[in-house]
């Protein structure tokens, strides 16, 4: 049965809806675990087996968004992660968690060293934004999390959700790998490069997505709700993807 | 060390093209290029390579730095013409030095000394045509505020010469460290008064002579004498200040007042308007209402949630602040009222954040704004970043606020900053709304540390704001430290280590410290334990600093250390600096000595009340013909007025979706881009109830009788909450007051009809609580909202804000303002009385027109329970609240959010008299009405509850896109929908 462990401490603000996300969507247990208690305690880890990293502003991201939660997480728990993956354990980073995973280089990690190859900077409107899109999910992926996913309604909270690679043949080789596993459907909201809202890692078992699929809890978070019929809350089909992975594996 | 860090390429840099297209639209259309680079600059510190920090300080895939070398040398802006650099002025607080600080210690694994020291600041290079003196000025005007920041500005021409510095200066002025006294008994009453205003004490001569009387107690001196204390120290003239401020203790709502009534020929004296008008309310609904947990005695009001949670509210103002440094000023409110909330009880979580924001007009010209106050835009535009940067950095959604702009706000802007919290009902077999502190508990101070900034704020937001106004009263807030600081609270409550809690706001030490020893009866402060950010303060000032992200908690010995170890585990700072007793006694050890001895019951009962006098008169005429009009461009014009249209752009930067607690958001409609009237929330994961937020002000309304704006904002604010679906009988608000200075003197001479004014507002808010049963569960009132620059006194309109927290029994039942479908029936609720006094109309068309709206709170009533009850059985598509601009309007906003056409006929509407030019019936803001479409097929059980209260089925909705006004066979106005959202969608 899965075991969800998440990052709080330092401004990371969405733990609590992602923890009960998680409960909701059949996870036998989800702890809030403060960043100093992970590095003072790093096996703590080994009693989880999905590790989530939520929105938020560690750091307040005044030195740019995750920056800082980047350093200090790789600095300490670097080898602790690497056994986390290696165990075939599952990574989800939503937002300012997309942020830090993709500054430590978590997300892609082609080189299997954490060597950072893209990032996400300040939107291209220059602002902050809160809206609901559409977001498709590429059905070439492997990623666990988006596996059998369509599309789906979900908001954005993000000032800086700017998709960017590298150089361009960073950017080929993660379409070609299919890793572009979250793709904004109706619009652009940040200038991110190929629409790309979210990537997945090499192994498909690691997901970074600007999206909030834990704010999409029950039906009336939906803006629409009064106007249709909302069966679901979308957002917890997601997790639900990545409790049953595990479910079916531990 | 100096890193610039920029982007690899400035084409990518969404800052900065927003910065360009700033600078374009308010400095030179000309200006062609902006790029930014973020300055770390570091000092001292044993370890720092240039590697590191290009490490630590930028994105390796999407940036680049300079070491030691200038971004302006290199190509990033070729022909870049000027530079201006900003950082923070020393002493103020810059949360990304904090973190800087921080970031450098993880990396070298150690904490940096006192003498390594980290700056950071931004540099703009400007590319462009030469600037004017008053464009160079605009410009630097949005790059930065030179009360909290410096910048270095230089040409491409002085760059040959000039650079910029590898560091800046950061020494802050040192005080004396030593107890200044003051012989009172030898002064006269001028010296008094003296010693008041040099001292910014804001004591007026009669509260100056009853300190003089205190330290001439033969009693008092033989104690002071006993514990080695003579005459009174500054330490305890500031105690004095703070406590008795108005800002603290609220003084002309405790006066004694001799109300007048000219219109009445009647004569009343009034004790104290608080007792007799806002908690006698709530006194008088306490047994009806059972949700009523603390009201008025703690730091927010608290009521029952449900059997397992109790919610709780707040909204403060912060407005001579924000007049000052906006950004600043609103952040540092946003922090500040969630402190409030953290310190209910034992200890609420914020789970919402509602705003309401007050400026002059925006399209104000330059030369109309007075002296060196800030242009309304300016003080917009740094205000509502700092609701941004305060509300979604803290982790808190940003709900249910709102905008008005009036001309009477220039002066000073009112920045209402509000949040909700939730707390577990019990502890420990003890409901936590419920403090305890003991003697022998320990005082302790928690978060940041003090410094020189937020000296005298509660004493200087009692004054006038004027060209003296000091600096050191503004403060900016780290939204970061205190989310720290409150995610380890909440830790710690749950463990139930500590037993009182209050934030540091106002007064800072004094007023927090003073407050909680009033429960143990007294206490000792040692200010020389207090942490310092640098060395250099009086010990009055680490008294009274308002340095912010701080609490004050009372921790029992046994659980001390238990205590101090989370919070070291937490990286937050927690000091002991005193224990609370039983003496009767505030004692406060400072400069190494005794430095203040005062009787509690002399520092909290000593404070003698104002006698003042109110004399209401009737000014106006009660009504006016209205002038034939085009309809339909008076409708446009309504539309884009700043205090009807769209503020999506505005209102979509802040984060109203975090902790997923949403149901209805800022805006509903196939679009997402109509109004809605309120928010509701869901604040418990397991629960289907909700709490909706909302609110209500009407400041036009009391041109004519504030009585009628106490019972327009109340109402607005109740019938919003309706109009979301909520509970009639579960509903409780907040008054907040704000006024210009309604104390007769030289510089007020018409001060007695401004309190016969607050008078009439009280009188007002009573009578429609009551009715309504509405308890009043806690409320702020800012008396001295005057700006006088130049000779020219600017004062805001008497401005009372109702800010309401209902209770929805199930969320799923939750009402929207938009139409649903084509060919459902629209009705028309509530009288259409036609007085246009304080309607949007009269202030576009500039002069009065006559008398303003009462509410018939009798029917009003009836039709709200009855309303409610529709909603609740689901007959009811779509309801929205008519309030600014009208039925017109109202009916408008409900078609833009169902994106479908709709005809009305006014000729059917209650309430409307023959003899009502068109316009009054279509602009007219009678309360108490609503827009409401419900199915074809419900129309007749709708019509069978709604029975005996004004209605009428005014027209339907169709699958078109004109909206249609016609009195009988006669169209009044005929608008497409995309000519209402272009008018409606301007940008302010």
């Amino acid at each position: 049965m899965a075991k969800v462990a998440i990052l709080t401490g330092y401004g990371i603000n969405a733990d609590n809806e992602l923890k009960q996300a998680f409960i909701a969507a059949g996870a036998e247990k989800a702890e809030r675990i403060h960043i100093n208690d992970m590095i003072e305690k790093p096996e703590i880890l080994d009693e989880y087996h999905i590790l989530g990293f939520p929105g938020g502003f560690s750091f307040g991201d005044h030195l740019g968004s995750g920056l800082v939660m980047a350093h200090l997480f790789k600095q300490n728990l670097k080898d602790v992660l690497d056994k986390f993956i290696a165990d075939g354990k599952l990574i989800i980073g939503i937002c300012n968690g997309f942020q830090v995973l993709v500054k430590m280089g978590v997300l892609p990690n082609f080189d299997g060293k954490w060597t950072q190859e893209v990032s996400l900077i300040h939107n291209n409107t220059g602002v902050f934004e809160n809206s609901w899109l559409n977001v498709r999910f590429n059905p070439a992926s492997k990623c666990v999390w988006t596996e059998g996913l369509d599309d789906m309604d979900i908001p954005i909270r993000h000032g800086e959700g700017r998709f960017i690679t590298k150089d361009a043949a960073t950017l080929k080789k993660i379409e070609d790998l299919n890793l572009n596993a979250v793709i904004y459907n109706d619009r652009n909201p940040n200038g991110s490069e190929h629409d790309i809202a979210g990537i997945t890692d090499t192994t498909g078992r690691i997901l970074g997505l600007m999206p909030h699929p834990e704010a999409f809890l029950v039906p009336e978070n939906h803006p629409m709700w009064r106007r249709k019929e909302i069966k679901e809350a979308a957002g917890l089909k997601l997790l639900r993807n990545g409790v049953q992975y595990i479910d079916s594996r531990f | 060390m100096r890193t610039e860090v920029y982007y690899r390429d400035p084409a990518i840099d969404g800052r900065a093209r927003k910065t360009l297209a700033k600078l374009q639209s308010s400095v030179n259309p000309g200006i062609t290029n902006v790029g930014i680079a973020d300055v770390y600059l570091t000092k001292n510190i044993r370890g720092m390579t240039p590697e590191l920090a290009t490490f630590l300080f930028s994105d390796a895939v999407a940036q680049r730095t300079n070491n030691d070398d200038f971004l302006a040398d290199s190509n990033y802006v070729p022909d870049w013409r000027y530079i201006a650099e900003v950082t923070y002025r020393p002493g103020v607080t810059n949360p990304t030095a904090i973190t800087s600080r921080k970031a450098i210690e993880t990396a070298l694994g150690r904490k940096l000394a006192s003498d390594e020291m980290v700056q950071t600041a931004v540099q703009y290079l400007i590319a462009g045509p030469e600037l004017s003196d008053t464009e160079v000025a605009d410009m630097l005007t949005s790059f930065f505020n030179p009360l909290v920041q410096q910048a270095e500005f230089i040409s491409r021409e002085e760059w040959a010469t000039e650079k910029l510095p590898a560091f800046y200066p950061y020494k802050v002025a040192a005080s004396e460290v030593s107890i200044k006294e003051f012989d009172l008994a030898a002064m006269d009453d001028q010296q008094l008064m003296k010693l008041s205003e040099e001292r910014l004490l804001a004591l007026n001569l009669q509260e100056m002579q009853s300190v003089r009387k205190y330290f001439a107690d033969p009693e008092v001196i033989a104690a002071r004498k006993a514990a080695g204390m003579g005459r009174a120290t500054d330490v305890e003239l500031e105690m004095i200040g703070q406590t008795w401020s108005e800002h603290c203790k609220h003084k002309i709502f405790g006066a004694d007042i001799e109300y007048t009534d000219t219109e009445k020929n009647t004569k009343e004296n009034i004790k104290s308007l608080y007792a007799s008008y806002i908690k006698k309310t709530t006194k008088d609904l306490w047994d009806k209402k059972p949700f009523l947990r603390s009201v008025f005695s703690d730091n927010s009001g608290v009521v029952e949630f449900d059997k397992d949670n109790l919610v709780c509210f707040k909204v403060e103002t912060h407005n001579s602040p924000s007049a000052l440094d906006p950004y600043g000023g609103a952040i540092t409110g946003i922090v500040g009222v969630n402190r409030d909330i953290i310190g209910t009880g034992k200890g609420a979580r914020p789970f919402f954040n509602t705003d309401f924001l007050c400026f002059g007009d925006p399209d104000t010209p330059d030369d109309a704004i007075p002296g060196n106050l800030l242009h309304p835009k300016t003080v917009m535009s740094g205000v509502h970043h700092g609701i941004i940067d305060g509300g979604n950095q803290s982790g808190i959604p940003t709900v249910a606020g709102g905008f008005l702009f009036d001309d009477s706000y220039t002066g000073k802007p009112l920045v209402f900053c509000g949040t909700g919290g939730i707390m577990p009902a019990e502890m420990e077999g003890e409901g936590t709304w419920i403090k305890h502190i003991n003697p022998g508990d320990k005082a302790v101070m928690l978060g940041g540390r003090i410094g020189k900034d937020g000296i005298h704020g509660a004493t200087f937001s009692s004054l006038v704001l004027d060209e003296a106004s000091p600096v050191s009263a503004v403060q900016i807030g780290d939204p970061i430290t205190q989310k720290k600081m409150s995610d380890f609270l909440m830790e710690a409550r749950d463990l139930g280590l500590y037993k009182g809690i209050t934030d540091n706001g106002a007064g800072g030490l004094s007023s927090s410290l003073g407050e909680m020893a009033e429960y143990s009866g007294g206490i000792v402060i040692d200010l020389d334990k207090c942490p310092l950010k640098y060395q250099g303060l009086a010990p009055w000032e680490i008294l009274v600093s308002e340095s912010q992200e701080r609490m004050s908690l009372a921790v029992e010995e046994k659980n001390l250390k238990a205590f101090l170890e989370l919070a070291e585990k937490r990286d937050v700072e927690a000091t002991i600096v005193g224990e609370f007793n039983d003496s009767g006694y505030l004692n406060i050890l400072g400069g190494g000595r005794l430095s203040a001895l005062l009787s509690m019951d002399f520092l909290h009962k000593g404070l003698p009340s104002m006698k003042l006098k109110a004399v209401w008169e009737r000014k106006g005429q009660p009504d006016v013909k209205l002038q034939d009009t085009c309809l339909k461009c008076a409708l446009k014009q309504i539309l884009s007025d700043p205090n009807v249209s769209s503020r999506e752009t505005l209102v979509r930067q802040y984060d109203h979706e975090v902790g997923a607690v949403s149901v209805v958001k800022p805006f509903v409609g196939v679009n997402s881009d109509a109004p809605s009237d309120g928010a509701v929330l869901k604040p418990v994961y397991n629960s289907t109830k909700g709490v909706t937020v909302t609110h209500g002000i009407c400041p036009r309304v009391g041109d004519w009788d504030t009585y009628n704006m106490a019972l327009c904002a109340v109402d607005e604010a109740y019938r919003s909450h309706i109009a979301l679906g909520g509970d009639p009988d579960s509903a409780s608000v907040l008054d907040n007051f704000c006024w210009p200075d309604p104390v007769k003197s030289e510089k007020t001479p018409d001060g007695e009809y401004k309190l016969a004014q607050l008078v009439r507002t009280c009188k007002g808010v009573n009578r429609i609580c009551l009715d309504y049963g509405l308890p009043l569960i806690s409320g702020k009132d800012s008396m001295k909202n005057d700006a006088s620059m130049n000779g020219k006194k600017v004062s805001v309109r008497p401005t009372l804000l109702i800010s309401l927290m209902g209770m929805i029994k199930d969320v799923s039942k939750a009402m929207t303002s938009d139409f649903k479908a084509a060919g459902d029936a629209v009705y028309i609720l509530g009288n259409t009385t036609g007085k246009m006094g304080g309607s949007t109309y009269e202030k576009l068309s500039k002069g009065s027109l006559g008398e303003s709206p009462a509410v018939d709170t009798e029917v009003a009533f009836d039709m709200y329970k009855k309303l409610s009850c529709a909603i609740e059985k689901g007959i009811v598509a779509s309801c929205h609240d008519m309030s600014d601009g009208g039925l017109a309007v109202c009916v408008c906003e409900s078609a833009m959010g169902g994106m479908c056409g709709c005809t009305i006929d006014t000729g059917k509407l209650p309430g409307v008299k023959a003899d009502f030019e068109d316009a009054r019936t279509l602009f007219c803001e009678s309360p108490s009405r609503f827009v409401v479409s419900v199915k074809k097929e419900n129309c007749a059980e709708f019509e069978k509850i709604m029975a005996g209260t004004p209605f009428a089925r005014a027209g339907e909705t169709n699958s078109g896109d004109e909206i249609i006004f016609r009195k009988g066979d006669k169209e009044l106005i005929k608008i497409g929908l995309a000519d209402v959202i272009s008018a409606w969608k301007r940008e302010i």
